[in-house]
């Protein structure tokens, strides 16, 4: 009988409570960070009223595409009926609602006024996809919460099939939400295209399970639970499959641009003329977040090993947060496209002079906010696991297989 | 004994009870009739549209009144480096309503100067983009923010073709009564907008436009100097392809 026993993540008082200061003690300086900015304004930032959304941006975009992202592991499991997920869905919603909490945390507090969050709460316009995403991002939180105890819940288990598929296709609205933020803005020349909510959609899917893959194999590690080479093969051959995925939508999205004359400009900035955008995109974005992973991961040697899968999927998260920089600051450093067929040979604001590109430097603080996020996502995870049943005390071979067989 | 003891107590409660209902009640009866006296006491209607006309050709090149008066009209002069902020940093997260900028044709090498500030779109993107709708047109054309629902979240300015929106990135220790600001809240030209609600008829930049390159008005009113001058020359849209429908408006782009 291999039936999948769940219990609380089992690491010695020391370890976990050590690993909690740590994380708290990050959240903390995101904490002091965040009053000194909001205390001064954002002028102690490298904001401008060019760049107007900076690294805090870039770490709450990451973090919230990466939420709907990890729940895929549970989706697989229920929506699509493959059995080895199952074990691996409970830290999969888990992980959905604490990164989203992290991402959406960085999110407000980087508000010119956080305080009048509850404006955003109660007073709407339809019309802008930031007031969907409200909605969109705390019902993800609620149908996430549910499907996870209709997955811990006995008696409820025959409900989580239902809900799941309906936090599958709440999660895909939701990634569209996201990539729409920018596909819906008409006046920027590296916005403005429809492909960019499928484009997000995919990079949720890659950079939520390298999100996941490391919290499973450090959290099991760490407990000497055991993972058995059946899972780690699945999970890491998906991880490869998911980043080659974004890689052909970055292909196509940049192929696409320059196809058309009037983009010519804006690709030639981010390929070739940007500096440290073009940078970002070449050696973080395509190389350490693409190239190196699918070279590890479908490598027949190193795709076996623990370690190289641990760095490839770190380096999706590198390659991830590369590609929004690249998206948010460098689509906003490119000077607007104000007078076609004209250039701008002098402008009392910061107009592009000749095509030159708005600056931004990002700031400490900025830096120590999105960062914070990040750590307060993990500290909730492990809370979480520590305090309740979500992870499978083996997810040896044989479990597996069994749970395979099914 | 204890009889006009009572009646004392009685008398003092109504007299505290009347200074208190006075104390609560006049400043709201006062600032009723203020408002009231106010020519701002009637809504907006759509039966006018504010706009403008810019006559590039009257532009100078190197001049920048227009520049000087938004700056004292809406009290953007006021503003003041913070203490320890970056010169060159400043000037990017300084607010600005107005600016001056010079285009040089590609193909003919000819020089234009205008100035560029919110273009008072019939449809604005900032408008629809703004989670709170406290970016707003007004029924008669004026593209503006509500201070008091604004979050802040800056999304009014990356859909803003024109780069026409400020932030405020600093305390504010100086405003006009006519033109509040605070910390965290974005704000662009609003075409003096205390003007047209105390019934003034220019704006700051027209006035001290001493070449008479702005012109405006009501775009509804056919004898309008605006209207007048828009049926004279050929004017242009700036990013005509987005079809927003521009309040603002140029010769000679």
């Amino acid at each position: 009988m291999n039936k999948i026993h769940y219990r609380e993540w089992g690491i010695e008082s020391p370890r976990y409570w050590g690993l909690l200061a740590v994380l708290a003690a990050i959240v903390g300086v995101g904490g002091f960070a965040t009053l000194y900015m909001e205390h001064e304004g954002h002028w102690v930032t490298g904001m401008t009223n060019q760049i107007v959304w900076g690294t805090p941006h870039v770490f709450a975009i990451f973090l919230i595409v990466a939420a709907s992202g990890a729940l895929n592991v549970a989706s697989i499991g229920s929506v699509f009926g493959q059995k080895m997920y199952k074990p691996l869905a409970r830290l999969s919603g888990l992980m959905a609602i604490t990164l989203l909490v992290g991402g959406l945390i960085v999110l407000v507090l980087d508000l010119g006024q956080p305080s009048r969050l509850i404006v955003a709460m109660t007073t709407y316009n339809f019309k802008s996809i930031f007031a969907w995403n409200i909605y969109l991002y705390v019902g993800f939180m609620a149908i996430v919460a549910v499907y996870l105890f209709t997955m811990m819940e006995r008696k409820a288990n025959r409900f989580s099939h239902g809900v799941g598929v309906f936090a599958f296709v709440w999660r895909l609205a939701l990634t569209t939400g996201t990539g729409s933020i920018f596909g819906f803005l008409v006046a920027r020349q590296g916005y403005d295209a429809a492909i960019m909510a499928p484009m997000f959609i995919i990079m949720s899917f890659a950079y939520g399970l390298a999100l996941y893959l490391l919290v499973l194999m450090f959290t099991f590690d760490s407990d000497e639970r055991p993972l058995g080479d059946a899972v780690l093969r699945r999970l890491k051959n998906l991880l490869g499959v998911f980043v080659a995925a974004v890689f052909y939508f970055t292909v196509v999205y940049h192929l696409t641009n320059l196809y058309g004359t009037e983009n010519h400009a804006f690709e030639a900035f981010i390929l070739r003329d940007g500096g440290v955008y073009t940078w970002t995109f070449w050696i973080g974005w395509v190389l350490l977040g693409m190239l190196a992973p699918m070279g590890i991961l479908f490598h027949p040697a190193l795709g076996m090993q623990r370690g190289s899968i641990a760095i490839a999927a770190l380096l999706v998260v590198l390659g991830g947060l590369s590609a929004i920089y690249v998206i948010v600051i460098g689509g906003q450093a490119f000077p607007l496209n104000m007078f076609p067929g004209h250039t701008i040979i002098e402008s009392g604001y910061f107009d592009g002079v000749n095509g030159v590109a708005r600056h931004y430097s990002p700031s400490l603080p900025e830096f120590l906010l999105g960062i914070g996020g990040f750590a307060l996502a993990l500290l909730v995870t492990f809370i979480g696991v520590r305090l309740l049943q979500f992870l499978p005390t083996s997810l040896a071979d044989d479990v597996a297989d069994t749970q395979q067989a099914k | 004994m204890s009889q006009p003891t009572n009646q004392q107590r009685r008398a003092f409660l109504a007299e505290v009870t009347g200074v208190a209902a006075a104390t609560v009640v006049a400043p709201g009866v006062l600032l009723q009739s203020v408002a009231n006296a106010a020519p701002r006491d009637t809504a907006v209607t759509d039966d006018v549209r504010y706009g403008m006309l810019i006559d590039t050709t009257k532009c100078a090149d190197g001049c920048s009144d227009c520049v000087s008066a938004c700056d004292k009209e809406n009290g953007l002069d006021l503003m003041e480096k913070p203490e320890g902020a970056s010169d060159e940093l400043w000037e990017m997260q300084r607010p600005r309503w107005i600016r001056q900028v010079k285009l040089r044709n590609n193909l003919t090498g000819r020089v234009t100067s205008l100035p560029m500030m919110c273009q008072h779109c019939e449809k604005p993107p900032c408008v629809d983009v703004c989670p709170t709708g406290a970016s707003f047109r007004r029924a008669d054309g004026i593209v503006m923010v509500d201070r008091h629902t604004c979050i802040g979240c800056r999304y009014c300015m990356m859909a803003c073709p024109y780069n026409a929106r400020s932030f405020i990135h600093e305390n504010v220790q100086l405003k006009t009564t006519a033109t509040p600001r605070g910390k965290g809240c974005v704000e662009s030209c609003n075409l003096c907008v205390q003007r047209r609600d105390n019934g003034g008829t220019t704006t700051a930049c027209q006035d001290a436009c001493k070449h008479g390159a702005i012109v405006f008005g009501d775009l509804k009113d056919p004898n309008s100097a605006v209207s007048q001058a828009m049926a004279k020359y050929p004017t242009v849209q700036i990013r005509a392809d987005l079809q927003l429908n521009t309040g603002v408006r140029y010769t000679d782009v």
